[in-house]
Formats: structure tokens, C-alpha cells, sequence
């Protein structure tokens, strides 16, 4: 296992294995988004209640899913590089960051948007949007700190300590709608028991959801292998690489 | 595994620890605050502030709301079906404002327990339906006869 681990943690190996991913991460990702919104936005019916306006489901739940994995995603490289000081994971936590809070931001303004004509506002200080909001910041305050430093060791030591600071609001942004009084709506989709969304709804949410997290996959392995050309720039793989092209 | 990383682990595990502990008596010490809408059980068992900005949440209870015809007045009632709370606005409602649907009424509450709302949010559920699906279980309803009650959240 041990050895496993360690062939994760060589940069070379893992922009190689990287290579072979990639193509199959962007076209998993395209497809399904491509398929799963024009589904969505075309050929499923309209929500009894709120008509039209339902159909932002279809960006607004995916954006706001993989932002809170891709969070957890970033904190679990921080306790890595923590723990066993590996170059690669402080490279996740860098590039995770910044397609994380663009994500967060996403899910906020579509949820704006659907707010408005759903309840009659575009923002109320309930537990959840706020929750969601701490996370935003939380990404920013991230993307801040590692630049904020010239060593980069400390920079990434720092930000692995704030990311697993902040990972106790990932909980709290789940469980938020349930544990208080708040105007966001529970779940609609249950892993457990039967969603409370209708079937018919549901198969292009789980495609957009789908997609969604393979185009995060997508990006961050491309800022990943980006760092590590970047980081590695002078060891004698890299310049074979390059003057190989 | 080395000491030195063993020791680095208990050290994160000790951030997650404290941070989780620090996290959950802030949640404690703010419970009630954090709410973002009384209850209207709370608010006739005199848990609410009189006088003061505050928000209701709950149902509008069916056949409750009343619409003034010379403006735009409407008095309706904020129920979660143990008890209820008397609300008059003047102002649009939002599209979703129905009976028998959730709402979040922000305003003051007056010592004739009177709710005095300056605004009003509907409050959407966590039910996606396509409309013939809702049609059908209206069918399905009326011929069964009893009519379920609709989920207090």
C-alpha cells in the first residue's frame, strides 16, 4: 500500500497517468453536460408549482455539489501535504482552490436568480446561504494566503492549516436546512430513501451532476500538471518532455 | 509510521477536533438565533419578542386569506397546524404565495398578537413535480375520498 502511495506522490508518474485521463475526463464532462442541460432545458416538463424557473436545478445543484466535494477534496490534500510533506498534494490544494470558488460563486448567483420569482428575494441571511457564502470566502481566503507568502512551503503549510479549518463548515452547509429554520428547501434528491423530485426531473440532474464533476476533474488535472511542468522545470524529465515535442 | 508523521497526523487530527468543538458550542450558544424564522407555536406560547423585527414561518392555512378589494390589503394566517398566527400586509405577494404553502413572513408582531408583516417570502418545498403527475394525484386523491394534510416541514 505504502508503495502505492508513494508512486501517487511522484509528479512524473502522475502527469503521465494524467495524460491518459484527460481525454476521457473532457469528453465524459462535455457529453454530459451537453446532453444533460439541453434535456433539462428543452424536453422535461415544468415544475407544477414554479413553471420554467425550476429548470436552473440543472446548474445551481451540480455547481453547488461539486464545490462542497471539491472543498473536501482540498482539504484531505492539505492534511496529506501536512502529514507526508508531498509536493503533489499542496499542488491539488493550490489549483483546487480557485475552480472550488468559482463553483461556490456559480451556485450563488443561480441561486439568486431562481430566489427572486421563487420566494420574492434574491438574498435572505438563512443558515444555508450563508453557510454557502463562508465557503466562497473560505476559498478566497485560501487562494489569498498561499499567494501572500514568497516561500512556498510556507504558503502551502498555512493554506493546508486553513483548509482544514474550514472543512467543519462542509457539514454545516449540509446539514443546514435540516438542523435550523431556514427558507432554502431540504434535499430534493436522497441517497437512502425516494427523492422528492420526480424521476423524469431527476435523469438529466444526475448527468449535469455527473458532468459537473468530471469537468472539475478536467480542470484541476490541468492546472495540476501545469504546476508540476512549472515546479519541475528544471529537472531533466521536464526538459526531455519539452524538447521531445 | 514514522514518528515524525505520526505526530503530524495527531496534529491535524487535533485542528479538525478543536475546530469541530469550537464550531458545535458556537451552534449551541447561537441555537435559536441561527433560526431564520419563528414557528407559530413559538409565537403564541410568547417566545417571540413584541414589537420588534422578527420573521414567522409556517403554512397558510387554507380558506385564511383575505384580500381587502379597495387595496393592497390581505390578512391571512400562519399556522403549523398546532397553532396559528394572524398576519396582515399591504403589499404584492410573491408568485409561489399560495394556501396551503409555506411562507416566511418578516415584520413585528403587536400585544394583540397580531403579526404585522413588511414582507413577505414564499417558502418553496423540496417537492418537483411535472404538472400532470400533480394532476393525477389530485385524481387519485379525490377518489379515494380522505384528503391527505399537506407536510409541515
Amino acid at each position: 500500500m505504502w508503495a502505492w502511495f508513494h508512486k501517487w506522490s511522484s509528479p512524473r508518474w502522475f502527469y503521465q497517468l494524467s495524460g491518459t485521463l484527460l481525454p476521457w475526463l473532457a469528453v465524459i464532462s462535455l457529453a454530459a453536460l451537453i446532453v444533460g442541460v439541453a434535456w433539462g432545458l428543452m424536453f422535461v416538463p415544468p415544475d407544477y408549482k414554479q413553471g420554467n424557473s425550476f429548470r436552473i436545478i440543472y446548474i445551481h445543484v451540480p455547481a453547488a455539489a461539486v464545490a462542497m466535494a471539491g472543498y473536501l477534496l482540498m482539504a484531505t490534500a492539505g492534511a496529506i501535504s501536512l502529514i507526508w510533506r508531498i509536493k503533489l498534494a499542496d499542488m491539488v490544494l493550490k489549483c483546487a482552490a480557485p475552480i472550488g470558488a468559482a463553483l461556490t460563486f456559480l451556485a450563488l448567483v443561480t441561486g439568486a436568480i431562481w430566489g427572486k420569482p421563487t420566494w420574492g428575494t434574491w438574498w435572505v441571511w438563512d443558515a444555508r446561504i450563508t453557510s454557502v457564502l463562508v465557503l466562497f470566502f473560505l476559498y478566497i481566503g485560501i487562494i489569498a494566503l498561499y499567494e501572500a507568502f514568497d516561500n512556498k512551503e510556507a504558503a502551502g503549510r498555512a493554506s493546508a492549516i486553513l483548509a482544514l479549518v474550514g472543512a467543519v463548515n462542509i457539514p454545516i452547509i449540509y446539514w443546514s436546512v435540516e438542523w435550523w429554520y431556514s427558507l432554502h428547501q431540504p434535499a430534493s434528491i436522497s441517497f437512502t430513501g425516494e427523492s422528492s423530485i420526480h424521476p423524469q426531473m431527476l435523469r438529466p440532474l444526475l448527468l449535469t451532476i455527473t458532468g459537473f464533476y468530471c469537468f472539475f476533474g478536467w480542470v484541476l488535472l490541468l492546472k495540476v500538471r501545469n504546476e508540476i511542468l512549472h515546479r519541475e522545470r528544471s529537472t531533466r524529465w521536464v526538459r526531455d518532455l519539452i524538447l521531445s515535442r | 509510521m514514522h514518528p515524525l508523521r505520526r505526530q503530524r497526523l495527531a496534529i491535524v487530527l487535533l485542528i479538525i477536533a478543536g475546530t469541530a468543538a469550537a464550531a458545535a458550542l458556537l451552534g449551541y450558544a447561537l441555537r435559536e438565533n441561527i433560526n431564520l424564522f419563528y414557528p407559530p407555536s413559538d409565537i403564541v406560547a410568547g417566545k417571540a419578542p413584541v414589537g420588534r423585527d422578527i420573521r414567522a414561518g409556517g403554512m397558510v392555512l387554507e380558506g385564511s386569506v383575505k384580500r381587502a378589494s379597495d387595496s393592497l390589503q390581505v390578512s391571512f394566517i400562519v399556522t403549523d397546524y398546532q397553532a396559528n398566527v394572524p398576519v396582515t400586509y399591504t403589499g404584492i405577494l410573491p408568485d409561489l404565495f399560495s394556501e396551503g404553502e409555506g411562507v416566511v413572513v418578516l415584520g413585528q408582531l403587536d400585544a394583540e398578537g397580531l403579526f404585522h408583516a413588511d414582507q413577505v417570502l414564499a417558502k418553496h418545498d423540496e417537492n418537483y413535480m411535472p404538472p400532470e403527475v400533480t394532476d393525477a394525484l389530485e385524481k387519485a386523491k379525490s377518489q379515494s375520498g380522505a384528503p391527505e394534510p399537506s407536510k409541515p416541514y
